[in-house]
């Protein structure tokens, strides 16, 4: 079975080193994918039509924030399948787990505790910054959300999970991560309801004040807030699932105990 | 992109990825699967991809290593295979 399987790899891998060599050059400006005039259309008209500098956010946020709604909604679903699944095996199978023990963890280091206590204030302070600053350099809510979970996720691992768990009960977890998804479709809803199309956030411009002379157009800056406003929610859902199968996971649902 | 800079980077990539499938011990193959998402997001960098880099670091060497390794100390930490 072994060899078979080798056999297979080796056949596909050499099918796939063959295929690259049809491959356009790294970079190439004349490949197919630089010539489409969608591409073109992104490359020069995303900072004219959304005043977002990072075309990348742009694409993902705005021109295909369909996309990434649904996105956020698969990691949700994923998110609470594990939670779903792991809580139910903690409620039929509550007898025959060993009891775990339910002593106050007194060894913890002090030195570990003390340099998170510091550490996650800047954890958390930079995740913000990936979030609200993902038009302008790299990240956005997808970057930012891990980050900021992963600052709770460090919590419960310098500590148990009952004390990281005090601050986000599994409950309100589930609310946060729904709540990510209620503010991206609800910003796509509202922009239906304005007349517009979904997700087209230039529709909300009547939210916004009215532009100064000389400044960018409101309808340009609804598109750059508009995509904030949906990052937000894509950061809600991803950092309350990271935590979520974070002590789901490592506590096989009793969340109890420490890693 | 230097070439001598991916041509080390390319090497160590699959030299981890050969190691994190060969290991026995699951802890150790979740810690060199790390190892692999970080030199993968060292190689997106290079190629200007730094939004994908960047997810990459979070999400591939940062929270997806944590979950494995929450996983092994929850299961085994040696495989069978």
């Amino acid at each position: 079975m072994k060899t078979l399987g080798f056999i297979v790899v080796a056949v596909i891998g050499a099918l796939l080193i063959y295929a690259e060599g049809d491959f356009p050059a790294w970079g190439d400006p004349q490949s197919p994918a630089s010539q489409h005039a969608i591409s073109r259309h992104f490359i020069s008209q995303a900072m004219s039509e959304t005043a977002v500098p990072n075309m990348v956010t742009a694409v993902l946020a705005d021109y295909r924030g369909y996309d990434t709604m649904f996105e956020t909604v698969v990691i949700f679903t994923a998110g609470i399948a594990i939670i779903g699944i792991l809580g139910m095996a903690r409620l039929t199978d509550r007898e025959s787990l060993e009891p775990m023990s339910e002593t106050e963890p007194a060894d913890r280091d002090m030195i570990v505790i003390n340099t998170c206590r510091l550490l996650i204030p800047v954890m958390q302070l930079f995740a913000f910054y990936v979030v609200a600053h993902g038009h302008h350099s790299p990240g956005g809510g997808f970057q930012g959300g891990v980050i900021l979970g992963v600052s709770f996720i460090l919590w419960a691992i310098a500590r148990d999970l009952p004390t990281a768990l005090r601050g986000i009960r599994p409950r309100r977890m589930i609310f946060l991560a729904a709540l990510g998804v209620v503010i991206y479709a609800g910003t796509g809803a509202l922009s239906l309801a304005m007349d517009a199309k979904l997700l087209d956030y230039s529709a909300l411009q009547g939210f916004l004040p009215p532009a100064p002379a000389g400044a960018l157009p409101s309808e340009i800056m609804a598109r750059s807030h508009g995509m904030l406003v949906v990052e937000v929610g894509v950061a809600f859902t991803v950092s309350a699932i990271m935590f979520g199968i974070y002590t789901y996971l490592s506590s096989m649902g009793r969340l109890k105990g420490g890693f | 992109m230097i070439w001598q800079f991916d041509l080390i980077l390319l090497v160590f990539l699959v030299i981890s990825a050969v190691i994190s499938l060969r290991v026995k011990d699951l802890l150790s193959a979740s810690i060199v699967f790390g190892v692999y998402s970080f030199l993968i997001c060292l190689l997106w960098a290079g190629m200007g991809a730094v939004d994908v880099a960047f997810t990459e670091a979070a999400v591939g060497a940062g929270v997806g290593a944590v979950f494995l390794i929450a996983t092994v100390f929850n299961t085994t930490r040696r495989s069978s295979d």
